[in-house]
């Protein structure tokens, strides 16, 4: 336990009908960026509110560095947040949208204006933020996130209406965060948006923590036994490994991905057949194609769980 | 942080947030001066449209006035007087046996008097037609003695006794068995002082009050009295009685009044009334009128106060206001210091302005504007900027309630403005069923304005139409704070309950 780790445990949460939380529970540490992905609905948001004393759990608590976010004094130097890039009055300026937070927590004018600089907006901070663009919006997110300082820092999809320019320096800019030391939670329904800068993920779906592990663990523990498999004669190679009980999907033109077989066995089983091969490799699964199976067998797994109750 | 910073307290910091959030959205600060103008604005545009004039000498006409009472107030000093001189201390007394007029209010008794210029100070015994034995004095003054009329059958003897400056009055069903009615001071009353018996009534008056105008119908009334068994003891006193209608100059000339003697009974006719002038009995113009804006201005300032809050919720910012500021409560209480303040400001500047300005394009158009003490004067101007001050944190609290600006909007004016205008603004309701209304209504917290006094011993339409409020200024405003209180308290308990 760091003093600027994240925590929530156990959380539930309930919208009439509606289960948004169902038992969420994980620890954000310090260091890293810490991608929190899930589809729209699986309750990223829900947990940052409640992690931001906003949202009231039905069950469970959070806490930032041991302590309910609630009971800090200066909040803001403990946590810094961005849930809604689109969370301001058109008409007050960006720096104007930065003072009066900075006046919560007593910092003076000076601070915002560093905030400024360090997320590249000094040039429009005089202007009505209701002409920014969504990109500069998120900066301007971003910089109130940073306004205290803080030693853990949340972000709710901020890579939402980036231009490809935009995420790039998103991406560095996290990565730099978490190098000083710092606590880094992103959540994004897009898995690929993480892929080289999250560290960690947890894949969320359906108000609970399906997978919370490394980057790199995850995807070797999902690439697994996968086969991935090359041939101009895909239904002569179906045949033959299938009749040796392998499952076989295909995977594009001419692409198979095979599984319950060893590379060896499915190498002598074609030979055996004489099936031409083009390639032959254990396969490397992408982190979007992991977080896709991740959820898609919550999904299932939720839908068969269901039937069985009835 | 640096070490330049103050750490100023947590609600410091909370009221600096909310300041900066409130002046730096330029649609709010034009909002706020719309207040001001609106409230300056409107009561000018009418005082410059209302113009009042009186019959003058040589059928001309000349502005409106009013006769000055001994503490510089409008006062009404008309009445037959039959009177002489008294040098040091006397005592008249007198038999009345009939008292004839159409007024409950009419008069007839005996006056001391400092001289025979209207508006004097004075001090009196009399029988009136609907309300017993009074003894008045200095105008304002009225104290209730036996009641009952008197007739032929039943004569009543009055007693009016000066000594120093302390005058008695007394009243009698036999002539044998007094009872004192009153003592005045009359620190005025110079050492010789007119001694007499007088006779008036005020005007037979009738109020025709509709959506469209509000007509006052003054009609000449003569009252007619008979004295007899006069008897003057001390003093050193005249010899001869004179017949003086006191005050009969200027606009609303009445029935002369007159005399006739038979032996030792005098009857008196006398019309008139001796008081102080009521508006809309008379023409003084209560400064309130140039308040007449307050209910445009203080729309204006609801808006914007309402937006103040629901802005925050229309576009999400609420979450960053309550993540920055866990204690709710708190950040609640600084919206409404901040708030409040702006909206008092805006309101100070508004009827500072309404009242001087106001005042003063009413003198000009002729119009007599009625005196009042300074404090009352303070209060009016220093209560409007109070009432948009407390509007406006009753407003933020319902826009904090139902998070959303046209519900809110709708709401305030449904509660405050409306019941006004309906009531106040213009007799659309019956006077009666708008009494209730600005009993119960946030809209009684205009009663702060009203600078005109009713009086029990003066007949006149006392309905809000015509500035009375049914309850006391402050009173009127407590009961709008009240629901400014209610309506904080319901903001804070949901803003505490609901999740951001």
């Amino acid at each position: 336990m760091y003093e600027n780790s994240i925590t929530v445990t156990g959380l539930r949460k309930r919208y009439g009908p509606v289960t948004a939380l169902d038992g969420m529970s994980f620890t954000v540490e310090p260091g890293r960026v810490t991608g929190f992905v899930g589809p729209n609905g699986a309750g990223k948001s829900t947990t940052m509110r409640v992690i931001l004393g906003l949202d009231r759990p039905s069950a469970g608590e959070a806490r930032v560095g041991n302590r309910p976010y609630r009971s800090l004094r200066y909040p803001l130097r403990h946590l810094g947040a961005l849930l809604d890039a689109g969370a301001l009055h058109p008409a007050r300026t960006g720096r104007n949208h930065l003072l009066w937070l900075a006046r919560t927590q007593g910092l003076p004018a000076s601070r915002v204006d560093a905030v400024l600089d360090r997320v590249g907006l000094r040039s429009v901070a005089r202007r009505r933020a209701g002409g920014y663009s969504l990109g500069m919006r998120q900066r301007l997110g971003i910089a109130a996130a940073l306004l205290g300082d803080p030693p853990a820092l949340m972000l709710d999809e901020p890579f939402n209406g980036m231009d490809p320019e935009g995420i790039i320096w998103m991406r560095g800019f996290l990565q730099s965060l978490a190098q000083q030391g710092r606590t880094v939670l992103v959540s994004s329904h897009l898995m690929g948006e993480l892929e080289g800068t999250a560290g960690h993920v947890i894949v969320v779906g359906r108000g609970r923590v399906v997978a919370d592990a490394g980057v790199a663990e995850l995807i070797a523990r999902m690439s697994g036994d996968r086969i991935l498999l090359r041939t101009p004669a895909t239904d002569r190679a179906v045949a033959a490994l299938t009749g040796a009980g392998g499952h076989v999907e295909p995977a594009g033109p001419d692409t198979l991905v095979v599984t319950r077989l060893a590379a060896d066995r499915v190498s002598a089983l074609l030979t055996a057949a004489a099936v031409p091969v083009t390639e032959l490799a254990p396969h490397r699964a992408t982190l979007e194609e992991v977080y896709l199976r991740l959820t898609r067998d919550v999904t299932e797994f939720r839908g068969e769980a269901e039937e069985v109750a009835r | 942080m640096s070490a330049g910073t103050a750490e100023r307290s947590g609600f410091a910091r909370l009221l600096s947030a909310e300041w900066t959030k409130l002046r730096t959205v330029r649609g709010w600060l034009i909002g706020l001066a719309v207040g001001a103008l609106l409230t300056a604005g409107v009561g000018m545009f009418i005082a410059s449209a209302t113009v009042c004039s009186q019959p003058g000498p040589n059928g001309s006409f000349v502005a409106c006035s009013n006769t000055s009472g001994p503490d510089g107030r409008e006062v009404t000093d008309r009445f037959f007087f039959l009177h002489r001189p008294l040098t040091g201390n006397g005592q008249l007394t007198v038999r009345i046996t009939d008292v004839r007029a159409a007024q409950a209010w009419a008069k007839a008794g005996i006056i001391i008097k400092q001289n025979t210029r209207s508006g004097s100070s004075y001090a009196a015994i009399m029988v009136t037609p609907g309300h017993g034995v009074r003894m008045q004095y200095d105008f304002t003054h009225d104290v209730a003695g036996p009641s009952g009329a008197v007739s032929r059958t039943a004569p009543r003897w009055l007693r009016l006794t000066r000594a120093g400056n302390r005058v008695t009055g007394e009243a009698s069903g036999d002539g044998r068995h007094w009872t004192t009615v009153g003592t005045a001071t009359l620190t005025a009353l110079p050492r010789t002082a007119q001694l007499g018996l007088f006779v008036g009534t005020p005007p037979d008056s009738g109020l025709t009050q509709s959506l469209t105008e509000s007509t006052q119908h003054v009609g000449s009334a003569l009252a007619t009295a008979r004295f007899d068994q006069l008897t003057v003891a001390g003093g050193t006193t005249g010899t001869s009685w004179t017949g003086t209608d006191i005050g009969d100059t200027g606009g609303m000339r009445t029935a002369a009044g007159g005399r006739q003697r038979e032996g030792d009974a005098f009857t008196l006719h006398g019309s008139g009334d001796i008081g102080p002038a009521v508006s809309p009995l008379l023409p003084v113009t209560p400064i309130e009128r140039t308040l007449i804006g307050t209910f445009a201005g203080l729309i204006a300032v609801a808006v914007v106060a309402i937006a103040f809050v629901t802005a925050e919720y229309r576009r999400g910012m609420v979450r960053s206001t309550l993540a920055a500021s866990p204690r709710r409560i708190r950040v609640l209480a600084a919206k409404a210091v901040v708030m409040g303040s702006a909206a008092f400001v805006v309101g100070l500047a508004g009827s500072a302005a309404a009242v001087a300005l106001g005042s003063m394009l009413l003198r000009a158009n002729g119009n007599a504007v009625a005196a009042v003490p300074l404090g009352t004067e303070l209060r009016a101007i220093v209560g409007t900027a109070a009432l948009l001050a407390v509007t406006a944190i009753l407003a933020m609290a319902v826009g904090s309630i139902v998070r959303h600006s046209a519900a809110a909007i709708t709401l305030v004016i449904a509660g405050l403005v409306f019941p006004y205008l309906v009531t106040a603004g213009a007799p659309v309701l019956p006077a009666a069923t708008a009494n209730w209304v600005l009993r119960l209504s946030p809209a009684a917290g205009f009663a702060i304005q009203q600078t005109q006094v009713r009086y029990p011993q003066v007949d006149t339409a006392y309905t809000p139409f015509n500035g009375y409020f049914p309850l006391s200024p402050w009173l009127g405003f407590a009961v709008l704070c009240g629901y400014a209180v209610l309506a904080l308290a319901v903001a804070g308990f949901l803003l505490r309950r609901r999740d951001a």
